[in-house]
């Protein structure tokens, strides 16, 4: 048998695939006017938590749902559900091994169980990680990165990737700042560095401070016009 | 680890191309702000690629380093580290023209 060796020019995209899935998730999310939050962070820098302080001021403000990316268990739904809002909790463990983000495909598969239509905003939680779920596309409105001020001042420069492709960066635990050896301005400018001018709130879901700022920047965006 | 999807992606993307014969080598071109870890995709390309037709092929990684231009006096400049900066002006208000490609380039396949 005589084998020969063929070059084949392929030049596709390695996530042309998933790109796609997000452009049909978010024709569906235009149709139903629901405007949607990627919401991005290392695992305990404060998502849900700022998520229970919105949906508390947000309360017949903005209709609001959630959709909750975790590996395992559904911890974080449940800390939401009293609020009584469109929820679903999606995990991503019957990927390969968990997967440490939320794909498109993984988001389209819990929109069967939401309810688009009765929604201004969806604020998607991906898992938290630092480095994937910015590779992804989901089919999201706009990016927003909750960064703790106990990750240290230096992260933009070593994960520029999720830095880079945020819209708002919220600065959480400020109340911290009097105990920590944090230097915020360090911080901000290779925030700056990274992602020249992205617009930056700091706040505190633990005392409140920011909240009010947090929510009327999500209000501006995804009250019905 | 986004390496493992992006593996993925990639035996998708090569399999599908094949269309049936065996792949041998896979030419794929990676930018340097991607943040992928050459070590870490080519164990998990190995791993994903194990039954399916491109199992045992080589996968050759193309970093396509950082290269912008000054919006402002339109000098190109290539970009080692962040903040990315104009060489000429010093203006950090740059358009990235490479280092973002994530992409399969081309395969070698054995024919029958």
């Amino acid at each position: 048998m005589h084998r020969t060796a063929v070059k084949q020019v392929v030049m596709e995209g390695v996530l042309d695939a998933n790109d796609a899935l997000a452009q049909a998730n978010r024709t569906q999310f235009d149709e139903a006017g629901t405007y949607v939050v990627n919401l991005m962070s290392s695992p305990g820098a404060g998502k849900t938590a700022l998520l229970e302080r919105t949906l508390e001021r947000m309360h017949g403000k903005l209709r609001l749902g959630v959709l909750e990316g975790d590996v395992q268990t559904t911890l974080d739904a449940d800390r939401l559900s009293r609020f009584h809002v469109p929820l679903v909790q999606v995990n991503t463990d019957p990927g390969f091994g968990g997967e440490c983000h939320l794909d498109a495909n993984m988001v389209r598969s819990g929109l069967s169980e939401l309810s688009l239509n009765d929604m201004d905003v969806l604020v998607i939680e991906n898992v938290g990680n630092l480095v994937c779920p910015a590779e992804f596309k989901v089919g999201e409105n706009t990016r927003v990165m909750v960064y703790s001020i106990t990750e240290g001042e230096e992260k933009p420069l070593k994960y520029p990737l999720m830095f880079r492709s945020a819209d708002l960066v919220l600065v959480n635990k400020v109340d911290l700042l009097e105990h920590l050896d944090f230097d915020l301005e360090q911080f901000l400018g290779y925030l700056d560095a990274v992602n020249p001018g992205v617009e930056r709130i700091l706040a505190s879901a633990r005392t409140g401070q920011g909240v009010d700022e947090w929510c009327s920047w999500l209000e501006e965006r995804g009250a019905p016009s | 680890m986004h390496e493992l999807a992006i593996a993925d992606s990639i035996v998708q993307i090569a399999d599908r191309h094949a269309n049936g014969r065996r792949v041998t080598k896979v030419q794929l071109k990676v930018g340097h702000l991607r943040q992928v870890v050459p070590s870490a995709l080519a164990f998990s390309f190995e791993l994903v690629a194990q039954g399916t037709s491109v199992e045992g092929a080589e996968l050759e990684m193309e970093e396509v380093p950082v290269t912008g231009s000054c919006r402002g006096c339109g000098v190109e400049s290539r970009l080692k580290e962040f903040p990315l900066q104009c060489r000429a002006c010093g203006s950090d208000d740059l358009r990235v023209l490479e280092g973002e490609e994530l992409f399969v380039e081309s395969l070698e396949m054995e024919e029958v």
